[in-house]
């Protein structure tokens, strides 16, 4: 829709002309589309309304900036905040990297009016949010710091993101440093005081379950989608029969499984960490899915690849780790990621076995009697904390998959 | 990786294609039965130093504690298995109402998608957008604690649109009286229903003889639908929750604001899922049968009706099977709201027992069975839309 | 793909250093091994890690709570802190020897029985099928607080008595007695209440102070603990109906004697220190005690500490660690503290009430 503040001139005449047809098609062009929007339009106008004036009046909102730190990082120890921080410089400066590289490569533009909107939403933010404690002025800084750093880095490597250095491998190599660097901030040990899993929570938990289990699962579930399309009767039998049992159960019962019979199996004496026996039980569920999910793509893969790699000379596992598997799995791409937006959904299950994800924190914030019937606006709240991750990840995935097939 | 050794010389067994095939197969199964006998061997010792043993005698003991809501006639001094069967009742009473209300609300939201109409279309994007990108369980716990308990906030009783009433101790819903003429009222419905479906075959084959509708077919279906709602609206002795004097509701149906808040949570969530599913399905087929279904001289909604959605069917078929089933699997989430399930009976069961292996084996079974059934039943279903090659 | 080899290696790595495997001392390393504790013990397996893993509530003021900076205090936290003190034969910051476990009352079983956490020292109800193989298969310490199960009303509800409650909603904490009781109590009575069933105390009290039900029921200590906690305190009283009896007191598993024995009688020990007048004040005086069954209580004298796997002054660390049972009871749930309970059954025998611990011999 176009806008002019400016005196009535044709144009404006021209462009009142375009909305009322605008109107007119696409809201008035029956009776019974005119009732509905009607109906609808006033049911939208009262809930809003109403929304407006609870949100203004009613609500307390106090009950998210006094929890910040619990939402995000649990009860993580103040005291090693700077773990984490350091942890989001690294992140910041790998996704900056990336970022350019990838944008270099597809020759798109860095900065595009979404990119730049979204960044001057985070600013704004975090200018204007209601931090509570010694220094806000100090985390300010640290965030933004953290959006200048991601910019600055991403139009460098944008500058240096020379076509013929082969970036492919080396950004992969560094992510995986990236992400062995945060378990090592984040669990402690090596020279680092050990932190407790059960100080982990918040959207910190929520990030690593999901994070850990999805990487995990990829060996399973390749595994699995191999031996579910195997000529050999055993393996086709075994694949099959764990693929079905898991995807007939419900994921509460196979995180009961985890954390109530996996120490039963081990050896008396062997003790595995809640968390991880958490992210054992997300695993197992999440492997069978992405099986099904890599079997799509292997059969989508013709006949004729695996015959033409045959008679190359190339044995089963070359032909299937060379040839096969990389076309099927960048056939399923989307359908992958889709998996994982639901793993990163389906975390939030962890709260009702005692640990405090997202959602768990957000329970016991609400079960503090200062907090008491706050529930629309924490869950409101972390609704959209969630919201945001989801839509990060898809359109992250998104982006990726548009320079990989722009850019091979 | 070319071969040297020349034809002649026979095959070392380690690159025996047959030899490879069975060892390898040999290998696996001795390695996951190596696993799992292991695991079993600790859990036999784990649970002989617990002093226990694996038996399904304790369904027999009395279970003491109380069931919310039931069906089923229940008391504290009825057995642990039946305490389990009457939470596995309340798990089917929620995922079959489930089905159906997800379905109804699934289809229109995708075939809100095709509408004209521009609010319609945003709407049901955002609804679709919102919904699939939060998780399932924040969503009930929103649907519980800020929809249901938010309007039956206070001490009262709060009367919603009229006929509909809403407290602390649930939702009450207007219901068909239990008595002999609703009865009738009902098996007469559904006679109904069965001619009109023969009427309306017998129509279709009078269309395709003669290339246009005849006129005394439809009437009769008008007059069917006419009735049917006549007996609906008063047949059925509708009880309508009212307000005593002492402040006590009566009348109608009580439905727990639990089981209200599962119901809600399950349908919409998977709602917007079957909504994708319909969309897409619509989608899949080619505008050419739209064309061609309306230079044959059908109308909009009839070109739906009989030439695109029979063909749609064949694509959304297939996938709702997986959606009804994440529904069914879903409904364990029921544990969290505190809605008496087979897994909330379950975990109480497990706590005044001990036995978490035996619960955790029967919830498998549990979701297993069920699961096959569904898919069973779809397949069925399947079959009965594909097309019939002659 | 050596890279997603080299990934899967680090990342089990990364896994397996999250498996611990608790390291049973041998009896063949040079360090005095304690006689009577069989490898098997989960005794020795906490003396290896060097850290006794307790599971406590950890939401209920006075008996165990946890503040804001992470902070344990309460009955049964230095209950933990008692034993902890007597495994490792000190009492200077003890806290630091032990790991606290917060657990919700369906998970508190399954972690004692899984190994997850050693003893439990969390307002847990001693009855016959949590105590037999053939039903929980758990061992029972000494009794720390005899409880009863009460109901907390709003006084605007008018409900002045349990029959009151027919057709009332009620919160109730699953998993425990009380739901138990509750059901029973109820059809005693001829009454039917609408259970509204939640899987720890905190929700359920949230879900009360939010009038999602018109009463509450759990264990009068805790009910008198989670008012505190209400807006207005004054506004809601306790019924004078006791639905149950809730001998309360720390569990640990099964067919383990050894640890077993040290969690009962290190208990017991803090129960006779009140008996003899020992305090965390005075009991490094007392060790000069003439009186001979405080010598062999403290172990100046005699092998009783020995006999349990334990060095001989074991209830010296217990007792300054946390001091007596009255101390102990006073300090957090007493008349003096928030929660304003008085001693009633909790009384020494010699004073009325049931505390009461065998001979120290």
């Amino acid at each position: 829709m176009v806008h002019h503040h400016s005196n009535p001139s044709p144009l404006t005449d021209m462009s009142q002309l375009f909305f009322l047809v605008w109107l007119r098609k696409n809201l008035f062009n029956s009776w019974i589309n005119t009732i509905l929007t009607i109906l609808l339009g006033t049911l939208l106008f009262n809930s809003l309304l109403k929304f407006g004036h609870w949100a203004g009046n009613f609500a307390k909102w106090e009950v998210i900036p006094q929890n910040l730190p619990l939402y995000f990082v649990g009860r993580f120890p103040p005291g090693e905040y700077w773990r984490l921080w350091l942890f989001l410089s690294l992140l910041m400066l790998m996704t900056g990297l990336t970022w350019g590289v990838l944008t270099r490569l597809s020759k798109g533009y860095l900065f595009n009016p979404t990119v730049l909107c979204g960044l001057a939403l985070a600013v704004l933010t975090i200018s204007i949010w209601p931090f509570i404690g010694d220094q806000p002025l100090l985390i300010r800084l640290q965030l933004s710091g953290l959006i200048v750093l991601l910019s600055v880095t991403a139009q460098i490597s944008y500058w240096c993101g020379h076509p013929s250095f082969p970036w492919g491998q080396r950004l992969t190599l560094g992510w995986v440093v990236i992400f062995l660097i945060g378990l090592w901030l984040i669990m402690g040990g090596l020279g680092l005081p050990a932190i407790s899993s059960i100080a982990w929570g918040g959207v910190l938990l929520t990030a690593l379950m999901s994070l850990v289990s999805s990487i995990l699962s990829f060996p399973f579930g390749i595994l699995l989608a191999l031996g579910r399309q195997s000529s050999l009767p055993v393996i086709r039998g075994l694949s099959t029969l764990y693929i079905e049992l898991v995807r007939g159960m419900p994921l509460i019962t196979i995180l009961f499984v985890g954390l109530i019979m996996v120490p039963l199996f081990l050896p008396s004496g062997w003790r595995l960490d809640v968390v991880f026996r958490a992210i054992l039980g997300l695993t197992l569920f999440v492997s069978a899915y992405l099986a099904e999910t890599i079997r799509g793509g292997l059969q989508a893969i013709p006949k004729g690849q695996f015959e033409a790699a045959n008679s190359l000379g190339l044995n089963t596992p070359l032909t299937l780790g060379l040839i096969i598997l990389p076309q099927a799995l960048k056939i399923s791409i989307p359908a992958i990621v889709g998996l994982f937006i639901s793993l990163l959904q389906d975390t939030t299950l962890v709260s009702i076995v005692g640990l405090f994800d997202l959602l768990g924190i957000s329970r016991s914030i609400l079960a503090n009697p200062i907090f008491i019937g706050r529930h629309a606006e924490v869950y409101l709240f972390i609704g959209v904390l969630y919201w945001l991750l989801c839509y990060l990840m898809s359109q992250g995935s998104r982006y990726l998959e548009k320079q990989l097939r722009s850019h091979p | 990786m070319v071969s040297r050794h020349s034809s002649d010389t026979p095959i070392p067994l380690w690159r025996d294609e047959r030899f490879i095939r069975w060892g390898l197969q040999t290998l696996v199964l001795a390695v996951v039965i190596g696993v799992m006998g292991i695991m079993v061997v600790n859990m036999n010792r784990n649970l002989q130093q617990l002093g226990r043993q694996f038996d399904y005698t304790f369904l027999k003991n009395q279970s003491g504690f109380n069931i919310g809501e039931h069906i089923l006639p229940y008391s504290p001094d009825d057995t642990y298995g039946w305490a389990l069967w009457v939470g596995y009742v309340n798990t089917l009473r929620l995922i079959l109402v489930g089905f159906v209300a997800t379905t109804g609300v699934g289809i229109l939201a995708g075939i809100a998608s095709f509408s004209d109409n521009w609010l319609i279309r945003r709407l049901n994007l955002i609804y679709v957008e919102i919904v699939r990108n939060t998780p399932l369980l924040l969503q009930l716990f929103f649907w519980y604690l800020v929809v249901f308990f938010g309007l039956s906030d206070g001490s009262g009783v709060r009367r919603l649109a009229g006929i509909v009433y809403i407290s602390k101790k649930g939702l009450y819903l207007p219901w068909p009286a239990n008595t002999v003429s609703t009865w009738v009222a009902i098996v007469s419905v559904f006679l109904l229903a069965f001619i009109a479906y023969y009427i309306w075959r017998w129509n279709l084959r009078q269309m395709e003889q003669f290339g246009r509708p005849s006129g005394i077919p439809r009437l009769l279906l008008w007059g069917i639908g006419a009735i049917a709602l006549l007996l609906l609206s008063v047949g059925l002795n509708w009880s309508f929750p009212f307000l005593s004097n002492d402040k006590l509701i009566i009348g109608g149906v009580r439905i727990s604001l639990e089981y209200a808040a599962m119901l809600s949570g399950l349908t919409f969530y998977t709602g917007a899922f079957i909504a994708e599913i319909v969309r897409a399905g619509i989608q899949s087929v080619s505008k050419g049968q739209w064309e061609a279904a309306r230079s044959l001289g059908l109308k909009t909604s009839a070109a739906m009706r009989l030439v695109v959605l029979p063909q749609a069917l064949r694509v959304i078929i297939p996938s709702l099977n997986g959606q009804y089933m994440h529904l069914a699997k879903n409904s364990s989430l029921a544990l969290a709201i505190g809605y008496p399930d087979i897994i909330a009976t379950g975990q109480t069961t497990q706590n005044q027992t001990g036995r978490a292996v035996e619960i955790v084996l029967l919830w498998a079974v549990t979701y297993l069975t069920m699961n096959l059934l569904i898919s069973l039943v779809m397949n069925r279903l399947n079959q009965s839309v594909q097309i019939q090659e002659r | 793909m050596r890279k997603v080899g080299l990934i899967a290696a680090l990342l089990s790595l990364s896994i397996a250093a999250c498996v611990t495997n608790n390291p049973t001392p041998t009896s063949t390393s040079g360090e005095s091994p304690a006689a009577g504790i069989p490898d098997s013990s989960r005794l020795a397996a906490i003396k290896g890690r060097g850290k006794l893993i307790c599971g406590v509530e950890g939401t209920i003021p006075g008996f165990s709570f946890v503040d804001p900076s992470g902070k344990y205090s309460g009955l049964d936290v230095d209950v933990c802190r008692a034993v902890a003190a007597a495994i490792f034969n000190t009492a200077t910051d003890i806290d630091s020897k032990i790991e606290y476990r917060n657990l919700d009352s369906t998970a508190r079983f399954p972690a004692l029985q899984n190994g997850e956490v050693d003893m439990l020292s969390r307002n847990t109800t001693w009855t016959l099928s949590r105590d037999s193989s053939g039903g929980n298969g758990l061992e029972f310490g000494p009794t720390t607080f005899f409880d009863g199960q009460g109901v907390l009303v709003s006084k605007a509800s008018g409900i002045k008595d349990f029959a009151g409650l027919n057709g009332k909603s009620i919160c109730v904490e699953t998993g425990t007695t009380t739901e138990l009781n509750l059901a029973s109590r109820a059809k005693q009575n001829n009454i039917t209440v609408n259970e509204v069933k939640f899987q720890d105390s905190n929700a359920a009290a949230a879900a009360y102070a939010e009038g999602r039900c018109e009463a509450f029921t759990s264990d009068r200590s805790q009910l008198a603990a989670k008012r505190t906690g209400l807006a207005k305190p004054d506004d809601h009283i306790l019924l004078d109906d006791v639905l149950s009896k809730e001998p309360l007191g720390p569990v640990t598993i099964n067919n383990d004697s050894a640890l077993f024995d040290v969690v009962r009688w290190v208990t017991y020990g803090l129960f006779q220190a009140e008996e003899f007048g020992i305090t965390q004040a005075n009991v490094s005086t007392k060790l000069k005690d003439a009186n001979p069954d405080v010598q062999n209580f403290l172990g100046t004298q005699g092998d009783l500490g020995k006999q349990l796997g334990l060095s001989n002054d074991f209830l010296v660390q217990s007792i300054q660690a946390v001091g007596n049972y009255g101390e102990i009871f006073e300090r957090n749930v007493g008349t003096n503290s928030k929660l304003k309970i008085d001693r009633g059954l909790n009384k020494l025998w010699t004073n009325g009430g049931l505390i009461y611990s065998p001979p120290f011999r």
